[in-house]
């Protein structure tokens, strides 16, 4: 492309080449020192030994990871036999924060592409009015819901006198209301990233497509999806990885009666269980599954780049 | 089907869904919006129209609490919002617009590290650091804290911005005799708007609505209005907290009105 | 790394009372979150010139981790429940005071004095006190509720509309009641039993929730619910149909307890705030607005009719309740398993 041209920069997409460092720096020191460093002595705590009652004792142990994966009864002496039951609750995360974030991906890439078809500041206008609700908290926001969704709550009632149902569709406290909650948490963050590539989208493509015949979802597929694949990959990211860990709005929704991964890692540090080592552990476990996703997709990144 | 001029931006199914969007976003907040006006102490059964909740706010034994917490609440989401928006901005001109270089691919983890590690633990972690090196918990405390975990949620919109745009146009300024600095002020900038404003308004919104960590590296007497809700629960949640959520959206309505209408006088005097 | 720790906090600490030094007087008080009134705070620090600084938390777990994560040593009294003042007591975390020192001792109510948790109220004094039991919508259910059996095994039509509290030690707690079991027994066979007993109930129930327990019951979404008494008063209040059960196998009691953190920056202004609190009419002002009752004497005659005369907060006599029991390591370990179990 044009780069290959310019005197000053080696690759077409090296522009800032000589000032990667600097400009990385800024993020390098205040996440290494304010997050990394933290998030190495946890590394290490997951190798402690458990303090009754929270806290670890400096002593090398590896309890904690086979607390993870074997099972030695109810009272430990038992011989050991593999624990399906943090792996069940890890899979079981795992498949409610894809559901919903499939469910932001099939609402979300609409209505960003809608807002990127506004003129102008209008643009904003609606960027503003995706994020609006999230002014309000959390747990009112999800505590509406529950009521809005309960067997006789305005819903039930509104779609009962609408004619669309006989009888109440029960939704509270069901696999359904665990993903809308995390559905509902991650939202704008599925939309804005989106929104901000979508904007990009340079309609000649499509005028192009057309004039050799391809049919209108042809062109979505083909064409507009791949160009705007940064947007929904950022998207993605940003909806799956938090839901991973996320136990409130499910919880509230869903009524709590089968561990996330979130609150079982909160259940080690702030409930009656206190086991700091297994806590970090379970953390670790969880941050290398997300590491090994997101190497992926860097190395990808980097070949696209290179 | 080609014979036939159809509307390129136009995909039929699209306009529901985005009502669908806004349907679910905004009708738990005509829940909130009712119950601020409810004249019950409760927050599920209605008892008549009354502005009890709001002279709470304003004039209650309890007011100044809250008004300090949402203070605090929207200072924090400010400055941490575009601290991180600027960090990140940066960051992602190196990851997309530098090439291959050293320590790319530990850069891209290490900005996403705070969405991987489970909010608990990054809280207790951090404020066992924080202790460990002598940093008194405060307001500043809780700044830093945000800072970090509103980095990832910046940077990813940013970035799949940059990723859509083509370096031609710096490239052409570059040809120009422009240097790379105004190369990237007065073009790339630009083109990134949408994508910065993106990234500040879900690092902001991540950062007013974050309790767990926030919890944890708060000093005393500093509250945000998660924290001041989250601890209501020794009393149960009061409608006040309905009354001050719909204030918030008021003042973001303002807000937000207030933009479009600069923006519009701004657009007209192009 | 623990020394490190520990000499990074007392440097905290010596920070924090070299800045007390400069001001008239300084108070730091870790609390919960609306428990106590803003006049009651402001009355203290008028009196006795002293500048009162609140932080919050959201359950007794979360303040012992925030204190062993290093808070220890930036606050000066701090209102744990009945079995972390035990806790909070063998992990040394606690400071002791003599009784001559608070001149309104003898305020607290004798029965309050020598309590398992801390006998001879060496390094904590009583704050508020309440119940945890459960509420009945008597419109879905007209029968029986003397008994535990509503919640853990539930009539038909209570079956799928029950809440528990999402807390091991409550449930595990009623649970035990309710099998005729001791708390933290080491007995095999009955914490099998135990197990057994909360799985088959777990079928019955519909959601786990603190936050929401008072709200689900007001709104008909559960029709049974383990609630904290205080809550239930005002459940009540909204909902007129609910009645709160005091079961004939036994409910949680629990107690606030205000105590003298160890490492008090501030030691001489946390001995007059507790003291404080020991004043009939100040302890009072506390009931009236959390609404539940003190365990102070003579605080009664203070009291609003709401807490005076709701059946929430007085207790039939004759009735047994009993405290959460602080469980040993090696039980509080086939607990965990057993919460796990229930949970997974």
């Amino acid at each position: 492309m044009a780069g290959a041209i310019t005197n000053n920069s080696k690759s077409n997409s090296g522009i800032y080449a000589g000032s990667a460092h600097v400009l990385m720096l800024p993020s390098w020191l205040i996440i290494g020192f304010f997050l990394l460093i933290p998030v190495l002595l946890m590394l290490v705590y997951s190798f402690l030994t458990k303090e009754f009652r929270g806290g670890v004792i400096w002593e090398f142990s590896l309890d904690a990871y086979d607390q993870f994966f074997f099972y030695r009864g109810l009272f430990g002496d038992e011989p050991p036999v593999f624990e399906w039951t943090y792996v069940g609750i890890f899979w079981r995360s795992i498949w409610q924060a894809g559901a919903a974030t499939i469910f932001c991906l099939i609402i979300g890439f609409p209505t960003a592409w809608f807002i990127a078809m506004r003129r102008g500041a209008n643009k904003s206008v609606w960027l503003f009015l995706i994020t609006i609700p999230y002014w309000v908290n959390l747990l009112i926001r999800t505590i509406s819901m529950k009521f809005l969704i309960r067997d006789n709550g305005p819903l039930n009632e509104w779609l009962l006198w609408m004619g669309a149902i006989n009888e109440p569709i029960h939704m509270i406290n069901t696999n359904f209301a665990v993903q809308l909650g995390l559905f509902y948490s991650y939202l704008p963050f599925m939309v804005l990233p989106i929104y901000a590539s979508v904007e990009r989208y340079n309609f000649a493509l499509s005028e192009a497509a057309a004039d050799l015949y391809a049919s209108h979802w042809e062109t979505l597929r083909l064409i507009i999806l791949p160009a705007v694949k940064p947007g929904i990959i950022a998207g993605c990211i940003l909806v799956f990885v938090p839901s991973l860990g996320a136990f409130l709005a499910p919880d509230l929704l869903g009524g709590a009666k089968t561990f996330m991964i979130g609150s079982l890692i909160e259940e080690q540090f702030k409930g009656n269980a206190g086991n700091w080592p297994f806590g970090a552990a379970a953390s670790m476990i969880l941050l290398s599954m997300v590491l090994a996703m997101l190497t992926y997709y860097a190395r990808q990144q980097s070949k696209e780049v290179s | 089907m080609a014979s036939k001029k159809i509307d390129l931006r136009y995909f039929p199914g699209f306009l529901p869904l985005t009502y669908l969007c806004l349907f679910l976003l905004y009708a738990p907040l005509i829940i909130v919006l009712v119950y601020s006006f409810n004249d019950s102490v409760s927050i599920t059964k209605w008892g008549g129209l009354s502005l009890r909740w709001y002279s709470d706010v304003f004039f209650g034994p309890e007011a100044p609490k809250f008004q300090t917490a949402a203070f605090n609440s929207l200072t924090i989401a400010v400055i941490a919002a575009t601290v991180s928006t600027t960090i990140a901005t940066l960051a992602a001109t190196a990851m997309i617009r530098a090439g291959n270089f050293k320590g790319r691919s530990f850069g891209f983890v290490l900005i996403n590290l705070p969405i991987m590690v489970p909010e608990i633990v990054t809280a207790v972690a951090t404020l066992i650091f924080f202790s460990a090196i002598g940093f008194t918990t405060g307001y500043l405390t809780i700044l830093i804290a945000h800072i970090v975990f509103c980095i990832p949620f910046a940077y990813l919109p940013i970035a799949a911005r940059m990723q859509s745009i083509d370096n031609t146009y710096e490239q052409a300024a570059l040809d120009l005799y422009a240097t790379k600095f105004e190369a990237f002020k007065l073009v790339l900038l630009p083109l990134m708007a949408p994508g910065i404003l993106s990234g500040f308004l879900l690092a902001f919104i991540i950062s007013l609505d974050d309790f767990i960590i926030t919890n944890f590296v708060k000093g005393a007497g500093i509250e945000t209005l998660p924290t001041a809700i989250f601890g209501s629960v020794k009393r149960g949640i009061q409608p006040n907290i309905m009354a001050i959520s719909t204030l918030l959206l008021l003042v973001s309505v303002v807000f937000v009105t207030l933009s479009y209408l600069v923006g519009r006088a701004g657009e007209k005097s192009k | 790394m623990k020394k490190f720790l520990l000499a990074s906090t007392t440097a905290i600490a010596l920070t924090l009372s070299a800045t007390g030094a400069m001001a008239a007087g300084n108070l730091s008080i870790y609390h919960w979150f609306e428990y106590i009134p803003q006049d009651l705070l402001d009355k203290f620090a008028k009196e006795y010139d002293v500048k009162v600084t609140m932080d919050t938390f959201d359950s007794n777990e979360a303040m012992l981790a925030a204190l062993k994560a290093g808070k220890l040593g930036s606050y000066d009294v701090s209102v744990p429940g009945d079995y972390m003042v035990e806790i909070m007591a063998k992990e040394g975390m606690l400071d002791t005071f003599e009784r001559s020192e608070l001149s309104n001792f003898g305020n607290i109510d004798p029965q309050w004095i020598d309590v398992g948790f801390d006998r001879g109220r060496k390094s904590s004094i009583p704050y508020q006190i309440g119940t945890t039991g459960f509420m009945v919508n008597r419109k879905a259910y007209t029968g029986d509720i003397g008994s535990l059996a509503v919640l853990f095994d539930p009539p038909a039509e209570l079956k799928g509309k029950i809440n528990v509290l999402d807390s091991q030690g409550e449930v595990l707690a009623l649970a035990s009641m309710y099998l005729n079991i001791p708390q933290c027994s080491t007995d095999r066979d009955q914490l099998k039993k135990l197990n057994d007993q909360l799985q088959k109930s777990k079928a019955a129930w519909a959601s786990f929730g603190s936050d929401i327990a008072k709200d689900v019951l007001v709104s008909g979404d559960a029709s049974a619910g383990m609630i904290y008494n205080g809550f239930g008063a005002k459940a009540r209040a909204e909902n007129a149909d609910l009645e709160y059960a005091y079961p004939k196998e036994g409910y949680v009691f629990w107690m606030d307890n205000v105590v003298l953190l160890k490492d008090a920056p501030n030691r001489d202004n946390a001995i007059k705030f507790m003291n404080f609190l020991l004043e009939p009419e100040n302890a009072a002002a506390v009931s009236n607005y959390a609404q539940y009752i003190s365990g102070v004497k003579g605080a009664g005659k203070y009291f609003i009719d709401a807490v005076k005369n709701a059946p929430e907060l007085n207790p039939p006599a004759g009735q047994k309740g009993a405290f959460i029991q602080a469980c040993g390591q090696d039980v509080q370990k086939v607990y965990d398993t057993i919460w796990t179990n229930l949970k997974k």
